[in-house]
Formats: C-alpha cells, structure tokens, sequence
C-alpha cells in the first residue's frame, strides 16, 4: 500500500514534468501545427541557464532567480527559431518538422562544444533537502517544489489565456485562422509570442529536470517523447486536454514502474496512448474549431 | 578555359594522390614507413562521455611517452582517435572505419559490454585485435580481445564477498538496461542464493535514463541491506541525487557501485555519493612509484586537479602492453601480437605488476574502496594475491570454458 501512494505520488511529479515539458508542444501545435523538434532542446538550454544562474547567484535564492531567468532565455530561443525558420516554412508541417530537428542537433552539439560532453551539475539549494514523511510516503522537497511550479506555471497560463487580451487574440487565432486575420489581427505576431511563450515554459521545465539529474546536451531527448505523447493523448492545442494526459501518463507510467522496470514502462505508455487515440481519436478534449476544413 | 585546366590539374593531381594512397594501402598498409597507426576508440560525446574522455586522456598519454621514447620497433605511433558517441552501433562503424579503411594495426577503446558486443563481430571478421579496458560481466571468450579489465570474479564476486563478510543479508540490484548489468546480476543473483541470503528486488533503467522514482519507492519498500550498482554513465548522477532527495543517503542504505570510480565521483559533486563503496582493480589512493609517475604525468598533462580512474589505467597499460607484445612478437601482426601478449609475463603498471592469462584476460587484485570527502577511495578491503581470470563463472554459466 505504501509503495502504492509513494508512486501515486511520484506520479503526480512526473505528470508535472511531462506537463511542462509539453504544453509548449500543444500550444504551438494546435496554433500553427507546427511540430517543432527543437523543444526538447528548450529544456536543456533552461537546464543549463539554472546552471549559469546558480554560478552567478549563489545561495538559497539562486533556483528562484533561475526559473525566470530560464523563462526568457529559452523564450528568447524559441524566438529565434520562430522568426528565423518556423514562420518560413509556415505552409509546409514536413519542411519545419526536418528543420527544427535540424536545429535540435545544432543546439544539442552548440552545448557540447560550450559546455562540455560531461554536463553540469546543479545542486538544490538545502531548502530543498529531505522532504515531508506522512506514515509510510515519502515527499521529497524537491518533487514537491516541482509540482508547485508546474501548478503555478498552468495557473498563470489559464490566467494569461483567460483574462489578458492577448489570450483573447490567441484564442480566436486558434478558432479560426483566416478569420482572425481577416479582422485586422496580426496572427504572425500571436504566432511568436505562443511560441516564446511555449519555449520559456520549456526552459523552466530544464530547472526543474536539473534538480533530479545532471544537465547534459541531450537532457531533452529523455522527455520529448513522452511529451509527444502528452499532446497526441490531449487532444490538439487544448491545455485542458495536455494536463489531463500529463497527469493520466505521469501516473500510469510512474504505477506501472510498480511491477515493471523503467524501459518496459515506456513502452506500456506508448501502446497506452496507441490503443487510447483508438478509442477516442480527437484526444481527451477535442479541439473546438469553426474551420470548415479541420 | 583557364578554369578548366586548373580544374582538369586539380582532378588529375588528386586522382594522383589516391593512386598512391590505394597503392601503399594494399599491402602493410598504415605500418609501412616510419609510422604505425593504431585506432582510439571512446565515446567523447553521449551519456558515457562522463567515462570515456578520461580514458581516451589516458591512452594518448601512453602513446606520447612511448613516442619520446623511441616509438615502437623504430616506428612512431600515429594514433587515429574516433568518437563511438555512447551508442554501439557507431563504435561498430567506427571500429570498422579504423581497420577498413585507415588499417590500423590495433584498436584501443570501448566501455559499455554493447559497445563491445557491437564490435566484436568487426574485430573476429578483420582478424584484428580490441584492447578492452574496462570490467564487464565475463561470458565471452574471443581471441580478437584483449580483456585488460576485471572479469567478474575480479570485481563483482570480490564486491560481494565483502558486503558478506560485513553482515549485509539483504539485497537489491540495480542497472542500467543492457547486457553488463543484467549478466553482472546474474552471477551475483547465483552466489548470493547459494549463500542463503536475499535478493530484495531488481531494478533497471535505460542507459542514460534519469527517472528513478520507481525505483526508489521499491528500494524503500524493499529496505535491503545493501544496494548493489550496476548502473553506467550520467545515470548516477541522477539516482544519488533523488536517493538524497528521497532520505535515503549512504548513511541509511549503502551502495557498492561498480561503476564509479574517482572521476564519477569528481563530476557529479563528492558530497552526492560520500561514504558509498566502488570495487575496482585500482584506486588512485593506492600507494607505488609506478602509481605516483602515472598520476603526476597525467595531472602535467590534463591539470592538477584530474582525477584517476581504474579504466584510465587499464587503457593506459593496454598500449604498454601492445608495445611490449610487439616488440616481443617482432611483428605488428595481431595474431602474432596476441599470442605473444600472453606470454610475456609480469609487467609494471600503476597499478603494480600484473600478466595477462592464457585467455587473453589479466590477472590482477581487486580492492574495495569507501568514497571520503575528498573524492578518494579509502581502501577496505584488498584481495592480497593477484586473482586467475575467469571469463565463465561456474554459477552462472555450469560448463563453459574459455579456450583460445
């Protein structure tokens, strides 16, 4: 029974991670159908923006500063790469799906050579030691602190998508294209600021995967597929829909590391989401849309 | 018109060039001259960078000395170094690359057992020789390999005949997915049956793979004695960190890992695996004038704070014991060099005299290390004699023999 609650609730940390490393994917994606290869990259340059951080701002604060900091760093990348290929490309998915994998080696061996091949470590700061210990379970601060951050970082999306003008314009992007357009909304400027937006929620997913293991120049490559997952399971560019399967996922693969080992687990995730899009092809929310030709 | 003269010439000059080159290589080949090419094949990118770089380091600085030295047989060594990138099927590649086309006339590398397994297939078809550095988990006897680093019953038994002597009942295993650790545990499984103690769980994770939650909440669970650590590379990293998140330090669990050494230790912060055990055939903190030369001529060269691993010094005897061998057989031949590997005797290295057996694995001491704050392994336990290498432990694998 322990060992149950204490992966329930690992669980619900992974389903964090997934979640944070996937909701950039589903957000650009259901906006643009852009599949961009490069996210996994994101995590591992907001890995190693918490490593430069911590170098310069030592001390308890140092993660703190590290997360914004990651933010808009991989904000800023995510930038790059939109105005410099995705928006080129923009009429053709395959085209930008072979370029931003090229981008990804690129970034991937840019931190190999800056870097080093070894990767860098990132200690958590000694707030972040030991954990609260309820009977049996176990919590570690750490995965604690990650959950906290995936649930603000979904909050202050919602809020932004909801309540800002720019969620306004985002969300009749994502309902129609053409017509948003043809209201005098500047879609390519919507289009870039989803994407920083996804990149530097990205990025603050790297500072929390550099507090469980080292920061190395294929970081990302560990999350990138289940994160695919996450957003095939989720249903296109709907948020309610990626925090569901997150969470579905984090749990299922976490509970099934009950019985199985880590490999195998994977590839359960894997027929899971197979045999789940079966049933319900549209995903776990179906993205609303009043184009005719979607 | 110009343009295309210059063209025409380039093209000619160059036809040229590779007539000569195809000419040279169809015979000695890379060995012709004044040179002989050998290959260095380690992993410089991936999750076994971490390792491999460091031995690398240590080959090439062997091959210097060796070359100030007067070479071998009168010929300098041109060392060929290629990245096997952690993934087997590129040290294949690589492997093939060296021998095929650059005609070296052997290669050093390799670390993980499926980089190896991967490569031995290239070796055994070429007829050419893999100095392997590196302990794995035995149950494999090829006369293309030289298997400079500990067989099982020269570390993971060794480990464990400490870990019994020192009360610890329980067990779990833990490895990296793939045929080291599988093969390690096993044969530990096997004796630590026979000996009528426990084995609490078994646990694998990818290569490289950095989510050890599941593991750990079965370790909890599970509460052994003893972790036993089979996992490779950048991994560790991950699983001390979360076994530190977790509550669960050296203090309350110990690992014995066969897998870090000084440089592990060094890379992912001294304070992560403190007080945790490694088993190795050398420690850096072993004492001999040999050690200390090793030591001070790597530091000259790579800095003053590196550190010192037991596969750094297997690949670094390795190319001593290939110059030893070729000198021996007269010739760079690798049937000839091999036969003459095994008989050469007792030879100095860092870590003190050592021979290679008649299978082509060396005889050697293993030691129990305890990891203090310093990155240095206090030595607990030492086997005393040298210990026979056995590729198939008699458990494991009843009636298989190495006969080369």
């Amino acid at each position: 029974m322990d060992l149950f609650l204490n992966q329930l609730f690992n669980g619900v940390s992974l389903a964090s991670l997934y979640l944070l490393a996937s909701l950039g994917l589903a957000l650009s994606f259901g906006l643009m159908r852009v599949i961009n290869m490069a996210h996994g990259e994101m995590l591992m340059l907001g890995g190693y923006l918490a490593w430069a951080t911590l170098s310069v701002v030592p001390g308890p604060a140092g993660i703190l500063v590290a997360i914004p900091v990651a933010f808009a760093g991989a904000a800023a990348m995510g930038g790059v790469i939109q105005v410099g290929l995705v928006r080129r490309l923009s009429a053709r998915p395959l085209d930008t799906l072979l370029a931003t994998w090229g981008v990804s080696l690129i970034l991937q061996q840019a931190a190999r050579d800056l870097f080093g091949a070894v990767g860098v470590e990132v200690r958590a700061p000694a707030w972040l030691d030991g954990g609260l210990t309820l009977g049996g379970i176990v919590l570690p601060s750490t995965r604690l602190f990650i959950i906290a951050v995936a649930i603000v970082v979904l909050a202050a999306l919602t809020l932004v998508l909801l309540k800002t003008r720019i969620g306004l314009l985002v969300r009749a992007v994502n309902q129609d294209r053409m017509m948003a357009s043809a209201t005098g909304i500047d879609v390519g400027r919507v289009d870039l600021t989803v994407f920083c937006l996804g990149s530097g929620i990205a990025g603050a997913a790297g500072v929390m995967l550099a507090l469980l293991g080292p920061v190395t120049p294929s970081v990302g490559q560990a999350y990138i597929i289940p994160a695919f997952l996450v957003v095939v399971m989720g249903g296109l560019g709907s948020v309610t829909g990626t925090t569901v399967a997150a969470a579905v996922l984090g749990v299922f693969a976490a509970l099934a590391q009950m019985f199985v080992d880590v490999s195998v687990s994977q590839m359960l995730l894997l027929i899971f989401v197979v045999l789940f899009i079966q049933i319900r092809p549209q995903g776990v929310v179906a993205a609303r849309t009043r184009q005719l030709d979607a | 018109m110009i343009r295309s003269k210059i063209l025409l010439l380039a093209a000619s000059s160059l036809t040229l060039a590779l007539g000569a080159c195809s000419g040279e290589g169809g015979g000695a080949g890379a060995t012709s001259g004044d040179t002989v090419a050998v290959g260095v094949l380690q992993s410089l990118t991936g999750t076994m960078a971490i390792s491999e770089i460091t031995v690398k380091n240590a080959e090439m600085l062997a091959i210097e000395e060796i070359n100030a030295a007067g070479g071998v047989m009168g010929k300098t060594i041109n060392a060929l170094v290629e990245d096997g990138a952690s993934d087997p099927s590129t040290f294949a590649q690589k492997a093939s690359k060296l021998i095929e086309s650059d005609e070296v006339a052997t290669v050093f590398g390799g670390w993980t057992s499926a980089s190896r397994k991967a490569m031995l297939p290239v070796f055994e078809r070429t007829k050419n020789l893999l100095w392997y550095p590196v302990q794995f988990e035995g149950n494999e006897c090829s006369p293309n390999i030289m298997y400079s680093g500990a067989q099982p019953n020269q570390q993971a038994l060794p480990a464990l005949k400490w870990a019994m002597e020192q009360g610890h009942k329980s067990y779990f295993l833990i490895g990296s997915d793939y045929v080291y650790p599988r093969t390690a545990n096993l044969i530990l499984k096997k004796h630590i049956e026979k000996a009528g103690l426990q084995v609490l769980g078994e646990s694998y994770v990818p290569l490289g793979g950095t989510d050890f939650s599941g593991v750990i909440a079965r370790i909890r669970q599970a509460k052994p004695a003893i972790i036993i650590n089979t996992l490779n590379g950048d991994s560790n990293v991950a699983f001390f960190k979360q076994m530190a998140a977790a509550g669960l330090g050296s203090k309350t669990i110990p690992v014995m890992s066969f897998s870090i050494g000084e440089q592990e230790a060094q890379a992912m912060g001294t304070q992560l695996v403190e007080g945790s055990y490694a088993a190795w055939n050398y420690f850096q903190s072993l004492p001999g004038d040999a050690n200390a030369k090793f030591i001070a001529a790597y530091r000259a060269k790579f800095g003053a704070d590196a550190a010192i691993t037991d596969p750094m010094v297997h690949g670094y005897l390795d190319v001593y014991a290939w110059k030893a061998a070729v000198e021996k057989a007269k010739s760079f031949d690798p049937e000839a060099v091999r036969k003459a590997a095994v008989t050469l005797g007792a030879f100095q290295t860092p870590m003190g005299m050592v021979s290679f057996a008649p299978n082509q694995s060396l005889s050697q001491k293993a030691y129990v290390g305890r990891l203090k704050a310093d990155g240095q392994f206090e030595i607990v336990q030492d086997s005393g004699a040298d210990i026979a290498p056995e590729p198939y432990d008699a458990l494991a694998f009843p009636g298989k023999t190495c006969t080369l």
